[in-house]
Parts: C-alpha cells; sequence; structure tokens
C-alpha cells in the first residue's frame, strides 16, 4: 500500500541516463501526456517525410526554403553562416528603425534635440538607438564577409552570375544605407563624415562644379550640380537631413529589400547556395 | 587522391536533407545567439553622439563613416574624381564583371586554393590589402591634417610635413609643361599597352577558350588595380605626386 520510496539516483546513473537519452524521453513522455499539453494541442507530430515538406511548403514564411538542401549548406565552416546573420541583422534595424522614427524628426531644429530625447526621456530608447546602430555596424562587415565566402567557394559561377550581380547591387545598398543612417543624429560626427563623403560628388567627371571637363556641360554650379543633388543644396544642412532621412527609411529600403526577395528567390532556382545545377 | 581531393570532398555529401527540421533548427539556434549578442553588446555600449551639428567648426581630422576611409585614404594619392567617384564605381563594375571574366570551372561549390589561384590572390588581396587595411589605417593612423601617426605619438594638429612632391616627368628631368604633359601621358599609355600585350603574349593559348574581350577587360582592371599599388609605392617611397599633368585630369 505505502508508496515505493523514491530512489535517490547516484551521480553516476544519473550521467548515463542523461547521456543514453533514457532522461530526455521520459520528461518528453511526462510532458505530452500531461493534461495541460493535451488540451491545448490535439494532435502530436508525426516525423514523417511527407510532413517535414509540409512544414515548409505551407508556412508563408518558411517557404522560402527549398524542400530538401544539399548537406553541405548545413556545415558552418561551409557557410560561415554570413548571408543569414546579414538578414536578420537588417531585419532587426527594420523593427529597431520604425521604433525610433516614432519619436525622431528629421529637422534642423528638432533632430539633436530629438536624439537627447530618445536618450534621456523615450523608455529603452537608448537601447533601441544601440542596437539600431550596432546591427548596422555589424551588418556591413556580414556583408562582406558573406561575399568573401561566396568568392572562396566559387558559388558565383554558373548557374549563379546573376545573383552575384544582385548581390554586389546589395553590399552597394547596405553602404548606402548605413551612409545616410551616419547623417540622422545631426551631430558634429554626423555633419562632418557626410561632408566628406559627399564632397567626392563635386569631383565626378562632367557633372561635379570641381570635377574634370564639368566646363563643357551647360550649367554645373556649385547650387547645381551631382552633390547639390544628393544633399539638395551647396552644404550639409536641413535639405540634406530630410533628404538622407527619405533614402534611409523609404528609398533605399524598399529597393533593397526588392532585391533581397530576388536574392533569396534565386538562390532557390539556381539550386542551393552553389555547387553545379 | 580521392580524399584530397577538395571536389570529391563535397560530392561525397551528394545526399540531401531535409530543411525542416535541420536547416530551419540551425537558424533559430544562429538568430538566438545573433540576437542574445546584439543584445548585449548594445546593452554595454552605447552609440556616439557628440555635440550639435555645427557648419562653422570643422573637426581636424575630418573621417567619412569608417567603411569609406579606405577610399577616403587613397585620396592622399589620386585626385577626388578618381578615389571618390571613379575608383568607386570601378570597383562596383568589376565586382559584377566577376561572374563573367572569370570562367574556371573548377572550384564550383568548394574551397579550393590549388585550382584557382589567381582568382583566390586577386580577390584577397584587393579585399583585405586594398580594403580593409586601408580602413584599419584611416581608422587607427590618420590623425589632423590626414597625417600619418603611430599609435604611440601624440596627434599633433601642427605636425609640419614637408611638401617635396613632385610629378614623375619632371623628377625624369622634363621641365616643359608640354613635354611635361607627352612624358606622362606615354608612360601611362606605355603600361598599359605593355601590360596588355605582356599578358596576351602570356595567356596566347586561352585566347580561343577565353575570348578576347573577355581578357581584354580582366587586364584592363588587373592593370589599374596594380596601378593603384605601384601609384602609392611611388608617392611614398619616391615623393611622387603625378605621373600625368593635363589641363582637365591629373593622374
Amino acid at each position: 500500500m505505502a508508496a515505493k520510496k523514491p530512489e535517490i539516483p547516484t551521480l553516476a546513473t544519473l550521467v548515463e541516463k542523461i547521456k543514453s537519452g533514457e532522461l530526455y524521453e521520459e520528461v518528453k513522455k511526462e510532458v505530452l501526456n500531461s493534461q495541460l499539453w493535451t488540451s491545448s494541442f490535439r494532435h502530436g507530430y508525426a516525423d514523417t517525410p511527407r510532413n517535414r515538406v509540409l512544414q515548409i511548403v505551407s508556412n508563408v514564411w518558411l517557404h522560402l526554403h527549398p524542400v530538401k538542401i544539399h548537406r553541405h549548406a548545413l556545415r558552418i565552416k561551409f557557410t560561415w553562416c554570413m548571408g543569414g546573420i546579414t538578414f536578420l541583422l537588417f531585419l532587426s534595424t527594420v523593427v529597431t528603425g520604425v521604433i525610433l522614427m516614432f519619436y525622431y524628426r528629421p529637422v534642423g531644429e528638432y533632430a539633436y534635440f530629438d536624439m537627447k530625447y530618445l536618450q534621456y526621456d523615450v523608455p529603452f530608447g537608448m537601447l533601441m538607438r544601440n542596437m539600431h546602430r550596432w546591427a548596422a555596424h555589424a551588418m556591413v562587415i556580414t556583408v562582406w564577409l558573406h561575399m568573401f565566402r561566396v568568392f572562396l567557394t566559387g558559388s558565383y559561377k554558373p548557374p549563379r552570375e546573376f545573383n552575384w550581380v544582385i548581390g554586389v547591387f546589395l553590399v552597394t545598398f547596405t553602404l548606402l544605407l548605413s551612409f545616410t543612417g551616419y547623417l540622422l543624429p545631426w551631430d558634429q560626427l554626423a555633419m562632418w563624415a557626410v561632408t566628406v563623403g559627399t564632397n567626392m560628388a563635386r569631383a565626378t567627371p562632367f557633372l561635379g562644379h570641381e570635377g574634370p571637363f564639368q566646363e563643357y556641360v551647360f550649367g554645373v554650379s556649385p547650387r547645381y550640380d551631382a552633390r547639390s543633388l544628393l544633399i539638395g543644396g551647396s552644404v550639409v544642412g536641413p535639405p540634406a537631413l530630410l533628404r538622407f532621412y527619405v533614402l534611409h527609411c523609404i528609398f533605399i529600403p524598399l529597393v533593397a529589400g526588392a532585391l533581397m526577395i530576388v536574392h533569396f528567390w534565386r538562390i532557390r532556382k539556381d539550386g542551393g547556395i552553389s555547387g553545379p545545377l | 587522391m580521392a580524399a584530397e581531393d577538395p571536389k570529391a570532398k563535397v560530392e561525397g555529401l551528394e545526399e540531401k536533407v531535409h530543411v525542416w527540421p535541420y536547416l530551419v533548427r540551425l537558424e533559430f539556434l544562429c538568430a538566438l545567439f545573433v540576437t542574445i549578442g546584439l543584445t548585449v553588446w548594445s546593452i554595454v555600449i552605447d552609440a556616439p553622439l557628440e555635440e550639435a551639428a555645427n557648419p562653422t567648426k570643422t573637426p581636424n581630422p575630418s573621417k567619412a563613416p569608417w567603411y569609406f576611409l579606405g577610399l577616403q585614404d587613397i585620396l592622399v594619392y589620386f585626385d577626388p574624381w578618381f578615389a571618390g567617384v571613379v575608383a568607386p564605381v570601378l570597383i562596383i563594375v568589376g565586382l559584377m564583371l566577376i561572374p563573367y571574366l572569370d570562367i574556371n570551372p573548377k572550384g564550383n561549390g568548394y574551397y579550393t586554393y590549388h585550382e584557382r589561384k589567381v582568382a583566390i590572390w586577386v580577390y584577397s588581396f584587393g579585399f583585405l590589402v586594398l580594403w580593409i587595411a586601408l580602413i584599419i589605417m584611416g581608422v587607427f593612423l590618420r590623425g589632423p591634417g590626414w597625417n600619418l601617426f603611430m599609435p604611440w605619438q601624440y596627434w599633433d594638429p601642427h605636425k609640419v610635413v614637408a611638401l617635396v612632391n613632385v610629378d614623375l616627368p619632371y623628377a625624369l628631368g622634363v621641365r616643359t609643361y608640354n613635354m611635361a604633359m607627352l612624358v606622362g601621358g606615354g608612360i601611362l599609355s606605355a603600361y598599359f599597352a605593355i601590360g596588355t600585350a605582356v599578358y596576351f603574349f602570356m595567356e596566347r593559348k586561352a585566347i580561343k577558350n577565353v575570348g578576347f574581350l573577355r581578357m581584354f577587360i580582366k587586364i584592363q582592371l588587373y592593370l589599374i588595380m596594380v596601378g593603384m599599388v605601384i601609384k602609392i609605392v611611388l608617392r611614398i617611397g619616391f615623393n611622387i605626386k603625378y605621373i600625368l599633368v593635363t589641363p582637365w585630369i591629373n593622374i
């Protein structure tokens, strides 16, 4: 009648139980048969090949994947995980960026004080800003490493030539996204880094007012050339802030997002991440 | 042989696996670690915010964002139209052309050095030396006036650097402007002409397979890349400012 006294397992038997997977099976059985579980989930998941396929093709988020992939595409030593991490960091900047947009106004009079407000008064404002900035910097590094890995494994070779070209566009847009975002804090670091960067445009051949051959193009002046198109004036001022804001939050993310769709879709259509079709 | 052959190593793994669960669980774990890492990093280190933007107060040195400092650094050796406009365009276009210029069928989908030595060398040199090393130099070693400072040196804004650079034709003894333009143009043309000719002679057996246009574009891009290194060496080692001086452009 009296319940059997629970046996206190020795360390050795416990280790043996973990190693053999017996403990895992016991816990699994307890959980799956519990009232809480059986009342919540009407049936179990049968791990059959058919169900493995359905998990991918009948899920809108997962169906970007193929159903099956080569084994080498799983190996971190092969992929470095860099393409996926780049996309994850992009998504992180989108989420944190949208939150920052609720508090930030791209106006010369307000922008810097909105930054201060974000950092000192908005709950988790500093954390959101940090995550946005560090994810952006990290994304620049991971996209370069991704490109290096793709080169070293020859994954741009047929049939993936076109996807490499899309990738080069994406690297460029990653840098432009980061560069346009660099101006938005509207502090000394931002203003002068963007001044140095956009000053290059005035040396554009034919189209920059200090560039070679500009004297042969009618109408090129400091107020009307490749650089003024970029910054909306002859110095980095409030019009530049607004332009960079629109480019940073709307134009480049849309274009880069569209290219990402093509990039991922082509990986599937070209038969996986690498190797001949 | 079979065990050593990198291609066989990958093709030995011909077997395909289901994305669910094998890839999805890997992606999940990776996303988890990266998110945790990013969160911890963001809690520990704050993003910089300096004083409010002030157009009347130029910092010295004024630096572009760190990922552009390689380009900013070649401004020392080239005029802005090249370093700031033409070089970036060449980098982007050159990268896009890679799959169309490199038609070596080997090394498709596996790591190998021996089957594509030139390709690996050129890309690694461009990426690691001309891009990454110059960025590191731009971030850490360039101080006021864009002068070079060692990490242990004080960033003296009044550092005096003698301007002793001369143009290559002048160094060769040419003293008149028109003659200098001719000599400079001659040297530059000769560099590209001889470089192209030597390459075509050395690779003459490949012309039939690779094609004339492909080889021609490839050697021009190689020559521009090597030319940038030569210019850097001439500037640092021999105080040469320009090779070609014209009323329109200087190179």
